[in-house]
C-alpha cells in the first residue's frame, strides 16, 4: 500500500517555515503539487500526479468528494433526476470504467459511487483537506505558487503554503449566469435560477415558465411539462433536439463510429439533419423556432423527450422573453403570458475568485482565460486549469489527459527541461485556440471543444512533449 | 510496443458488449492493507485452476485473490465470438470493481490478455506465469509437440493441450486426466489473435512487471519467456522440472510464494 507520510498533509509540526509573506510564515511544500477541488477532475488530477510520483494537497471546501455531482453541495447544480447526457464509455475514467452492470446514462447518485469508488481504489482521501477552501493562488519566485486556504465558512486562520505547481479544478457549473431583464425587480411571482431547482415537487401544480435551451432548461421543461399545470418554454433561437438512441444505439456511440472513419463536418451535418428529418420532422410543425445554425455549431442538447412533450401540448414553446410585467410576461411576439414560477435555466460563468485575473492572460477580468489546450497558461508553466472545457461529450477522459499531459511536463522540467522549454513556448505561441470548428459565439460556447479535435490536440502534445 | 493512444475511437464507438463473468476469491481472516491479487487464467482454463490451490494460499499469507474466469470459460457467460479485446475488458472490469488497486496475475495466454488490460487499467503490478504471447514460434513448437491438438486451432477448431504440454511427471496421474477434463476452449477469433496479436499498448502507471515460468514447460518455449521479461526490462524467474501449468503441478507452491515474496519485496507493488 502506499502511504502519504512522504507527500501527504502539510503538516505544521513538521513543515519548517522557512519563508514569509507579508509578516506571514508560508509552509515550504517542496516538490508537493497542489490541486483546487476534488470533484471529478481534481479526483483525477490527484491520482495522475500520484501516479507519476508527485505528492499533492488537494484543498474541498466541501465535507466530501464528488463536486458538482455531489448533491449535498451547496454549488451542486445536480436535480434529482439528472442522468448523464453522454453515454458511458464517453463519460467514465479512461483506465478507470463504469460496470458492465451500469446502464448507457447512468444516475447522478451512480455517478458520485462511481467517484467514491475511484477515490477509494487508488487511495485518494487521504490526500485531501476537507472543509478547507482556496483563498488566494500567488505566484512566487522559480515558478512556485503561494496557496492561502482557510477553513469554509471563513472560520480559523489563514494558512499560506508554497507549492511547486497548482492545478485548478474549481468547476464552472456553480456560479449562475442571471439574465437581465426589464421590470425583472417587480416581477410579483416566484423566480428561481436552475441552480436552485432540485426535484420535481417544486414545479407541481404552477404555471411554470422555463427560460433557455440548454440540456438543463430542456430537462426541467419536460419535468414541468409532467408536473406544472402549465409549462412555455422560452428559447432565443431554434436548436437541434438530438434524441439519446438511434438506430437502436446511443447516439454518440453513432456519430462518433462517423468520427472514427473521419466522415467529413459537411457529410455529418448533412447525415444528422437527415435522421433528424426521418426521426422527429420539422420542428417547426410544433411551433418551435427553425434553427439558425447547423448541427454541431452549438453546444448538442441531448432529450429524447422535450419534442415529445411539445407533440402532446404539454410544453408550449414560446419565444425570447421581451420584459416583464408584475403579475405577467411579455414575449418578444407581443404575446403576454402569467406564470408562477419561472425559471431561468441561463447557465453558469466560471470564476476565480482567489486569482489575479492577470495571471490567466484575462486583464479585463472577463472571466475568459487566454489558454492554450484550455489548460495551460503563457508564462505560468507550473499552473494548469483542469475541466474548464465545454465539450460536446463526456468531460472526464478529457480532464484526465489534461491532467497526465500536466504531469509528464512537471517530469520534463525535471529531467529533459528542454522539452519543457519547448513546450512553454508552443503554449505562449497557441494560447487560445480553438477546438470546435464553428461555433456560436456566446459565454456558452467561448470553451466549448469537441472531443474528437481536443483529445488529437492533447494527443499531439503528450507526444511532441516525449519526443515520438 | 506501441505508443500512448489517447483517441480510441473503437471503444467509444463499439464498446464490448457485457457478459456475466465468474469470480471466485478467498481473502484473509485479517485485513492487512496487502493489494488484492487478481488470477487471469490462459485461454481454456478457467477460475478453478487457481482455486484449486493458488487462491487459498494466497489468501494465508494474506493477500485478498481473486480469480476470474474470462466470457467464454469456467462459469462464465458463454461467448463463441469473444476477441481478445473483450477478453481485455473482462479484466479491466474485474479489477475495476475490487476495493484497492489490485495486482494483475495473467498465466498463458491470459497473460497476453493482462499486457492488454494493463493499457487501460493502472495495475499495482502485473505477474506474466508462463507466458503465451503468440507468434509463428510459439505455433511451431506446439504443432511439433502436440500436432493432432493444436493443427484445428489453426484452422478455427478447438485448441487441446495434452497432459504431457500442461504437467510434469510429478503430478499424480489421476489428477492430471482431471484437470484436462475441465478444459474448455477459447473463441476462435481470440485464437487466431495469437498468431499475429496487435503489440499492447504501453502500461498506464507503469507498474512493476515479474515474469515466470519453467524451463520444461512444453507451450511456452525458453526463448519466449526470456522475449518477454525481457520487453518488460528483466530476466525470467524459472522453475525447472515444471509443466506449462504452474499453477496446477505436483510444486504448485513454489511458484505463487515466489510471486508473494516479490509483492512484499517490491516498493511499488505496496
Amino acid at each position: 500500500m502506499s502511504t502519504s507520510t512522504d507527500h501527504g498533509r502539510p503538516d505544521p509540526e513538521a513543515t519548517p517555515s522557512a519563508l514569509s509573506r507579508d509578516d506571514r510564515p508560508v509552509s515550504d511544500r517542496g516538490d508537493t503539487v497542489c490541486v483546487i477541488g476534488a470533484g471529478a477532475s481534481g479526483l483525477t488530477a490527484i491520482k495522475n500526479l500520484r501516479e507519476h510520483g508527485f505528492g499533492v494537497d488537494c484543498y474541498e471546501r466541501e465535507t466530501g468528494i464528488g463536486g458538482a455531482w455531489n448533491w449535498r453541495h451547496d454549488r451542486s447544480p445536480v436535480y434529482a433526476s439528472t442522468h448523464l447526457l453522454s453515454s458511458k464509455p464517453f463519460t467514465q475514467f479512461p483506465d478507470f470504467p463504469m460496470p458492465d452492470s451500469w446502464p448507457d446514462y447512468p444516475h447522478h447518485s451512480e455517478l458520485l459511487s462511481y467517484f467514491e469508488r475511484y477515490a477509494d481504489h487508488f487511495d485518494l482521501r487521504s490526500h485531501i483537506w476537507f472543509g478547507t477552501e482556496v483563498i488566494r493562488v500567488e505566484p512566487a519566485a522559480g515558478d512556485r505558487w503561494n496557496v492561502t486556504t482557510r477553513s469554509t465558512g471563513g472560520y480559523g486562520p489563514e494558512r499560506t503554503s508554497q507549492y511547486a505547481a497548482v492545478v485548478i479544478a474549481n468547476g464552472h457549473n456553480w456560479s449562475p449566469k442571471l439574465p437581465r431583464y426589464e421590470g425583472l425587480e417587480q416581477f410579483r411571482g416566484e423566480i428561481m435560477h436552475a441552480s436552485s431547482y432540485k426535484d420535481p415537487a417544486q414545479l407541481r401544480g404552477k404555471r411554470v415558465l422555463v427560460v433557455g435551451a440548454g440540456n438543463t432548461g430542456c430537462d426541467i421543461a419536460v419535468e414541468a411539462a409532467q408536473q406544472a399545470s402549465r409549462c412555455w418554454h422560452s428559447t432565443r433561437r431554434g436548436y437541434w433536439y438530438a434524441p439519446k438512441y438511434v438506430l437502436g444505439r446511443p447516439a454518440d456511440q453513432v456519430n462518433d463510429t462517423l468520427l472514427a472513419l473521419r466522415v467529413p463536418l459537411r457529410v455529418r451535418q448533412w447525415l444528422y439533419h437527415w435522421t433528424l428529418r426521418l426521426t422527429v420532422g420539422d420542428l417547426t410543425r410544433f411551433g418551435l423556432p427553425k434553427p439558425d445554425h447547423r448541427v454541431y455549431e452549438t453546444h448538442p442538447i441531448a432529450n429524447s423527450q422535450l419534442v415529445y412533450y411539445v407533440g402532446h401540448g404539454a410544453i408550449g414553446p414560446v419565444p425570447d422573453v421581451a420584459r416583464f410585467h408584475p403579475y405577467a410576461v411579455e414575449l418578444a411576439d407581443g404575446r403576454e403570458i402569467d406564470p408562477e414560477l419561472v425559471i431561468f435555466a441561463t447557465g453558469y460563468l466560471p470564476r476565480f475568485e482567489f486569482l489575479d485575473a492577470s495571471v490567466f492572460g484575462d486583464s479585463a477580468g472577463a472571466g475568459r482565460p487566454t489558454l492554450w489546450l484550455n489548460a495551460f497558461t503563457p508564462g505560468h508553466p507550473t499552473l494548469a486549469v483542469a475541466g474548464l472545457v465545454q465539450p460536446d461529450s463526456g468531460m472526464f477522459t478529457l480532464s484526465h489527459w489534461q491532467t497526465v499531459l500536466f504531469a509528464r511536463l512537471l517530469q520534463a522540467r525535471r529531467d529533459r527541461p528542454e522539452r519543457a522549454a519547448a513546450f512553454a513556448q508552443r503554449v505562449r505561441d497557441r494560447a487560445g485556440e480553438r477546438y470546435s470548428g464553428q461555433v456560436k459565439e456566446s459565454s456558452r460556447h467561448w470553451f466549448e471543444v469537441g472531443h474528437a479535435d481536443y483529445l488529437r490536440a492533447v494527443e499531439r502534445a503528450l507526444h511532441d512533449l516525449e519526443g515520438k | 510496443m506501441s505508443e500512448l493512444r489517447i483517441m480510441r475511437g473503437r471503444e467509444w464507438s463499439r464498446p464490448v458488449r457485457p457478459a456475466r463473468r465468474e469470480v471466485l476469491s478467498a481473502t484473509p481472516e485479517l485485513e492487512e492493507g496487502r493489494p488484492p491479487l487478481l488470477f487471469v487464467p490462459g485461454f481454456g482454463h478457467g477460475a478453478w485452476a487457481f482455486a484449486e490451490h493458488w487462491l487459498g494460499h494466497a489468501a494465508s499469507r494474506g493477500f485478498p485473490a481473486y480469480a476470474m474466469s474470462l466470457r467464454g470459460h469456467g462459469g462464465s457467460e458463454p461467448a463463441p465470438e469473444a476477441t481478445l479485446r473483450a477478453y481485455a475488458h473482462d479484466v479491466v472490469q474485474v479489477a475495476a470493481g475490487l476495493p484497492r488497486q489490485a495486482v494483475l496475475v495473467g498465466h498463458g495466454a491470459g497473460a497476453l490478455v493482462v499486457a492488454h488490460a494493463l493499457a487501460r487499467y493502472p495495475a499495482r503490478g502485473a505477474v506474466l506465469v508462463a507466458p503465451v504471447f503468440g507468434g509463428w514460434g510459439v505455433l511451431g513448437a506446439a504443432l511439433r509437440r502436440n500436432p493432432a491438438g493444436t493443427l484445428p486451432a489453426v484452422f478455427g477448431g478447438p485448441l487441446r493441450l495434452s497432459r504431457g504440454q500442461l504437467f510434469s511427471r510429478e503430478l499424480p496421474d489421476e489428477e492430471a486426466r482431471r484437470h484436462v477434463a475441465r478444459l474448455g476452449r477459447a473463441g476462435r477469433r481470440a485464437q487466431w489473435a495469437l498468431l499475429g496479436a496487435p503489440d499492447a499498448e504501453p502500461a498506464v502507471g507503469a507498474p512493476p512487471v515479474l515474469v515466470l515460468g519453467s524451463p520444461d514447460d512444453r507451450v511456452v518455449p525458453t526463448s519466449a519467456l526470456t522475449g518477454v521479461a525481457r520487453h518488460y526490462g528483466s530476466a525470467p524467474l524459472l522453475f525447472p522440472g515444471m509443466g506449462h501449468d504452474l499453477m496446477l503441478d505436483a510444486r504448485w507452491a513454489e511458484p505463487i510464494d515466489a510471486i508473494l515474496d516479490w509483492l512484499e519485496k517490491e516498493p511499488a507493488a505496496h
